[in-house]
């Protein structure tokens, strides 16, 4: 079956390669990018670990092919750090408010929860719960993740001291 | 109380811990990411009828395949390597990684093609063309048990791997003193933590040395020598690799069986061999269901709800290989009573296998279902009397004083206060409003129900039950490591002998040694030693390493400061006794400029031989080899033993609510009061607690492997096995309390299995409560949207508003 | 899980995808959104030699009044469609119950087109379309076709479109004059799960509030969502109440004819339909009486 070559930007640097049609969005970042932050975890759509966002707007890169993506714009978790490689703000946030355990589901969760801010900067409680209610987690029970995001959003709208202690 | 907290620097802060930051940046390392040159990817066949036996497998058309190395099917397996082993006696049950002969359960694993990329092997494994002969499955268990034809392994004999009835106490006589008994059955349904990271391992064989390098998302005890014996190497010529971030595991990666395949493939092909489960090999194939139990449960008590006797039947459905699971009806018995004083109990463990994929040690090996017959047992009695709940309980409680507390079973729980926790839950949930609220929604139209669930979770990890339940395992040895090395540069690193997946291993090490030698954890790093250079361990199982890890890293540490201190004595030419440590320097007590610094001590430690007390080895490294508290026992002979060493409380109280127009269940406030001892870490411990109680959350309402009356497995994608999202599982507010155990290095309890002990009870418990007012109960968990709209159907309910 | 090997062309006009599916001699499948077909290319229930990728044919794309219905270009992202002010003017029902389809993330990609021909018996989209009576455009690249709604859904996945055929556009009626209100109700097990079963509603009331139009269907309580004709002439002539609607709830028994899975039972179907046929059209009375 005919190869094809796609050009797509991924976290802001161009990438041209040569791609078989059914290879998926989420293998085309990992393994051909080496762009292991974006995780597989059912690969039938349903729990968000593949989340990225693709022209700013979350999408799960398993359901979609490589091929498609061609000319489009792709950010993934690495993405989403500061141009000096520094963490992001809900990055830093997930991290002080603990909102992860193995980290499996963290990328994708990062990826709605800024996907979030991005469209929202100041969501109530349930609004956030919903946004993330496509990014499935086992470990945490989303308490904290929701945390995360609530300092983020405290932050974003100064409503809280600077960030807490580092380790 | 005691606040075992505010008595340390940085123990019980809730500090940012050292393993998110690299998650947040998407820089895990998951099994998955592992790139080897020359990497082959395997696809598995699968079997689709429950039950058949193999008569051919035609692997030409797949070998010809472009990009294809190899297909392996079960003969070849069994050939070349040594069956898994299982956790009771059960002959006759020979397992590989392939099925070798017949297929014992619709999924499980029969061929593997191993390819240049995952595509090109499922494009492969489809063409492998296997002949089955289906012959009759079994899937219920109740009939497996009483079956002695229809078999699902012919050479064991029969399909029960277990069976023991223990008798601790009068239980007789208790039953005919008492004033009331009532019975009651509950069934818990079949599912299991699932992971959002399956199952992988990577094994490379190097032929120079001998030595087989393993990466896994593993989480098991021993799995270095268990792929060793399986591939009747030496232990020294497995080296696993315990760096790996686990994506999750909650006891049930324990991947034996992928294992010893990329093992001997990798042997086999002279190149690295990886396989990741896709999501469908790990839901049906991946062995990694949970407890399917049946529990007949009798209790016998006073007309004050004093409960005097117990009598439970726990009959499991193990599924089609016995492994360690039959073992999840063993650890029960050490807190058989859970948090009450219950005097005598009856108890009859059955193990049974059917059809089904095989089970395998889920969070809590137990915890969780029986606690959700006990309690179910509790809420019935005070139902009888008409008693309130929580009163009922209170009535039952061991008292603060009590502890130590020995059961019948022959286990003495360390310490408690199970009345101020509960009390700390009706404070929090400001229990007469939230009954108040209860019967707001009730008069609105809706049902509408308070649960409540008391639980215990044992920590520590003396696996007695393993000697208990099978008698040729003589185990009684349950050990934890810890080394801690400062080096030339005064730097401190600790090797931790496991891989994590999520608990905060790091962190925890991190944090015992530098409130130990009073320096920032910060500044410590904390590594995961290879199976080969590390010190014996036995891995995150049963809520252990809190206590174990906690206290070997103390002891190491502790180890370090004594010899810094000696050494600053021979040089100050004081007594020891006479000086003072202090954030890693000493000095005299009576005199602080008569001082040796931290820096100082390290370059005599490294350097300055003529300066060392004699005798003393060079360097500034120390290694503890702890063994879990009180273990060392084995087994009376009716069944007596102490089990884990110390046990943590928590007390649940859940209002749902129920749309009785379509049987959706929701919980609009849940609230836990939990105790734990001392907190390592705060954010951790209540990560985990909130996890287990979402995990809880899915048992009761959405989880369940389904399989049709053929062995049919209905439920294999995440579009049938639902998992909860963040919509479904609420905001749980938490109150702590800290009972320290007398036991542990700093008071520490377990806290990797909270929440999840007594969450499923807790729903369960306000569904009754809730349908109470209709005079119906469910007995069965998950309770589910579709069986509550039939009900509801039946009693042809208004849909409200 | 991966998909079987396929060719792939991304064609700009409708005339070149319609050429890639009239060629028989390779089993040629539409890609829009992918949302529903890429699961299942993954598991291998379909393995299409060829994807005729349509998200760039720009004269599928958009929403816009004509006339007296509201067209939607097949490849419209449902997200677009949610945010949509004609839509939340004009098509009230669709404005509800496009928050119950799929997720936030899955609506970023999955289009109404897409939706319609994957013809899952649980989407709210083809419930809408039914109880509207909407048209679905489809051409073969020559000529195009409009079927209508009560005759576009045959059976569990499958539709009255020809392999060789592209779905091009759905045409929602628009409802003019009267008080208009809408009722979309649903139920699953989690929040963006499939519906166990969802009942879709519009009413429409004259000045003294009474009922001068009705639409009405369920979806998942049969093959393909069903319209409630006669719980419609019922509601006809009177001003909608608690008590009338209750006595009418037996024709949805007569209506329905659900199956049993893994998820719910045909007895909870016919209790939940019940259920949420009387909550949607309460709903929408009283979205109608606001409008008054």
């Amino acid at each position: 079956m005919a190869e094809k070559r796609i050009t797509v930007i991924v976290n802001g640097e161009r990438h041209s390669a040569v791609v078989e049609p059914r290879l998926t969005l989420v293998d085309f970042l990992r393994d051909a990018l080496d762009l292991t932050g974006t995780h597989v975890g059912c690969e039938h759509g349903v729990c968000g670990a593949c989340s990225v966002l693709y022209d700013d707007v979350p999408i799960r890169s398993c359901l979609m092919f490589a091929v498609q993506a061609d000319g489009h714009r792709i950010t993934t978790v690495e993405g989403l750090a500061e141009p000096d490689g520094g963490l992001s703000l809900i990055q830093d946030c997930f991290w002080e408010a603990h909102g992860l355990q193995c980290g499996y589901c963290t990328p994708g969760m990062l990826i709605a929860a800024h996907a979030l801010l991005q469209r929202n900067s100041d969501p109530s409680r349930q609004e956030i719960r919903k946004a993330i209610s496509g990014n499935l987690c086992r470990c945490t029970g989303y308490g904290q993740i929701v945390e995360a995001i609530e300092l983020a959003a405290d932050r974003l709208n100064q409503r809280t001291p600077a960030s807490g202690d580092h380790d | 109380m005691t606040d075992g907290q505010g008595a340390f620097r940085y123990i019980g802060r809730p500090r940012r811990t050292k393993e998110d930051g690299r998650f947040v940046a998407g820089r895990g390392r998951y099994v998955a990411d592992i790139r080897l040159p020359g990497m082959k990817h395997v696809a598995l066949v699968s079997s689709p009828h429950a039950s058949a036996r193999i008569l051919s497998i035609d692997t030409r058309a797949a070998l010809a395949t472009e990009g294809v190395s190899a297909v392996v099917a079960g003969e070849e397996l069994a050939k070349a390597t040594a069956s898994m082993q299982h956790g009771v006696d059960a002959p006759g049950i020979p397992w590989y990684p392939l099925a070798a002969g017949a297929v014992h359960y619709a999924g499980e694993w029969v061929a593997a093609v191993i390819a240049d990329s995952r595509y090109v092997a499922e494009d492969a494994a489809e063409k492998v063309v296997v002949a089955y002969e289906p012959l009759p499955a079994i899937v219920d268990p109740e009939e497996a048990f009483a079956s002695t034809v229809r078999l699902v392994h012919p050479d064991h004999g029969s399909n029960v791997l277990f069976h023991r009835k223990f008798v601790w106490g009068a239980v007789d006589e208790d039953f005919t003193a008492a004033a009331h008994s009532l019975d009651l059955r509950v069934r818990w349904g079949r599912s299991s933590t699932v992971p959002i990271e399956t199952f992988g391992a990577v094994a490379r064989w190097d032929p120079g040395e001998e030595i087989l390098d393993v990466w896994a998302s593993v989480q098991m005890p021993k799995y270095g020598d268990q792929i060793a014996e399986a591939l009747r190497l030496k232990g020294n010529q497995v080296r696993v690799h315990q760096d790996v971030d686990v994506g999750g595991s909650y006891g049930v990666k324990r991947g034996l069986k992928h294992a010893i395949l990329v093992g001997y493939l990798a042997r086999k092909l002279g190149k690295p061999v990886r396989l990741i489960e896709d999501r469908l090999e790990n839901m049906s194939g991946g062995d990694a269901h949970g407890p399917d139990r049946i529990f007949d449960v009798s209790v016998a008590f006073d007309a004050d709800g004093t409960v005097r006797s117990m009598k439970m039947r726990a009959l499991d459905d193990c599924g089609a290989y016995p492994g360690r699971a039959p073992l999840q009806l063993g650890k029960p018995v050490g807190s058989i009573v859970g948090p009450y004083r219950i005097a005598s109990v009856a108890y009859e463990a059955i193990s049974v296998c059917t059809n089904k994929t095989a089970q395998v040690a889920v969070r809590g090996f137990g915890q969780a279902p029986t606690t959700y017959a006990i309690e179910t047992a509790m809420d019935r009695v005070a139902d009888h009397l008409g008693l309130d709940r929580i009163e009922l309980r209170r009535r039952n409680f061991i008292r603060a004083d009590q502890f130590p507390y020995m059961i019948p079973s022959g286990t003495e729980y360390d310490s408690g206060d199970y009345h101020a926790v509960v009390q700390k839950l009706t404070d929090l949930a400001d229990y007469p409003v939230l009954l108040k609220k209860r019967d707001a929604i009730r008069q609105a139209g809706k049902l509408a129900g308070i649960g409540i669930a008391a639980a215990l979770e044992p920590g520590g990890g003396n696996a007695s039950f393993e000697p208990l339940f099978n008698p040729r395992n003589d185990t009684t040895l349950w050990p934890e490591s810890c080394t801690v090395k400062v080096d030339r540069t005064g730097a401190v690193t600790v090797l931790i002998v496991t891989s994590s997946a999520g608990q905060g291993h790091q962190t925890l090490a991190a944090t015992v040694v530098g409130e130990t030698l009073g320096i920032d954890p910060a500044a410590i790093r904390v590594v995961h030693s290879d199976s080969l250079s590390s010190l014996p361990g036995n891995s995150p199982v049963a809520s252990r390493m809190a206590i174990m890890l906690g206290g070997a890293a103390q002891k190491a540490a502790e180890m370090i400061r004594e010899r810094v201190v000696r050494i600053a004595a021979h040089n100050l030419g004081r007594d020891p006794a006479s000086l003072v440590y202090r954030d890693g320097a000493v000095a005299a007590s009576d005199d602080p400029s008569r001082r040796l610094s931290w820096d100082e001590i390290v370059r005599i430690c490294h350097r300055q031989y003529h300066l060392m007390p004699p005798g003393m080895e060079p360097g500034l490294q120390a290694s503890y080899t702890l063994q879990v508290p009180k273990g060392g026992t084995m087994p009376t002979g009716d069944g007596r033993v102490q089990m884990y060493p110390c046990f943590s409380f928590e007390a649940h109280m859940a209002l749902v609510e129920i749309d009785p127009g379509t049987g959706k269940v929701e919980i609009p406030e849940y609230y836990v009061a939990h105790d734990c001892g001392t907190m390592i870490n705060p954010l951790i411990v209540k990560g985990m607690l909130l996890g287990g109680i979402a995990h809880g959350i899915g048992a009761a309402l959405y989880e369940r492997f389904e399989y049709d009356e053929t062995g049919q497995h209905l439920s294999g994608t995440f579009m049938d096995y639902l998992l909860p999202s963040s919509l479904e599982i609420p905001m749980v507010k938490v109150a702590d309390h800290c009972t320290p155990s007398p036991l542990t290095s700093h008071g520490q309890k377990g806290a990797g299995e909270s929440g999840y002990p007594g969450s499923p009870a807790a729903v369960a418990s306000a569904v009754n409560d809730a349908l109470a007012p209709l005079g119906r109960r469910v007995d069965a968990l998950p309770i589910r949207l579709g069986h509550l709209g039939a009900l509801f159907g039946g009693l042809a309910l208004k849909s409200g508003t | 899980m991966k998909a079987a090997a396929f060719d792939y062309v991304r064609p700009t006009t409708l005339r070149e995808a319609c050429g890639y599916l009239a060629d028989r001699s390779v089993e040629a499948r539409v890609i829009a959104g992918g949302q529903s077909l890429v699961p299942m290319m993954a598991m291998r229930l379909v393995r299409p030699g060829l994807l005729v990728d349509i998200n760039d044919i720009g004269t599928l794309s958009g929403i816009a009044r004509d006339g007296d219905t509201v067209v939607i270009g097949a490849a419209t992202r449902q997200a677009e469609t949610a945010r949509s002010a004609v839509v939340a003017k004009e098509l009230p029902l669709l404005a509800l119950a496009l928050p119950f389809v799929g997720h936030d993330q899955t609506r970023n990609r999955g289009t109404v087109g897409g939706s319609l021909a994957h013809a899952d018996p649980s989407a709210e989209i083809g419930l809408v379309a039914a109880t509207l009576g909407a048209t679905i455009a489809a051409t073969d690249g020559e000529a195009e076709r409009r079927i209508g709604a009560a005759d576009f859904f045959l059976a569990p996945m499958m539709t009255a479109l020809e392999p060789h055929e592209c779905l091009t556009a759905v045409r929602f009626p628009v409802w003019d004059g009267a008080a208009v209100g809408a009722g979309f109700q649903e139920v699953s097990s989690r929040d963006s799960d499939f519906a166990i079963v969802a009942a879709a509603a519009q009413l429409a009331l004259d000045r003294d509030g009474v009922c001068r139009r009705a639409a009405l269907a369920v979806a998942n309580a049969a093959p393909t969502p069903v319209r409630l004709h006669r719980l419609e002439e019922a509601l006809l002539g009177q001003r909608p109440s608690e008590a009338g609607i209750d006595r009418l709830l037996p024709l949805v028994d007569d209506a329905i004819d659900p199956s049993s899975d893994l998820h719910a039972s045909a007895d909870a179907r016919r209790h939940i339909a019940r259920s949420l046929v009387r909550r949607a059209l309460l709903q929408a009375a009283d979205n109608a009486a606001k409008e008054r």
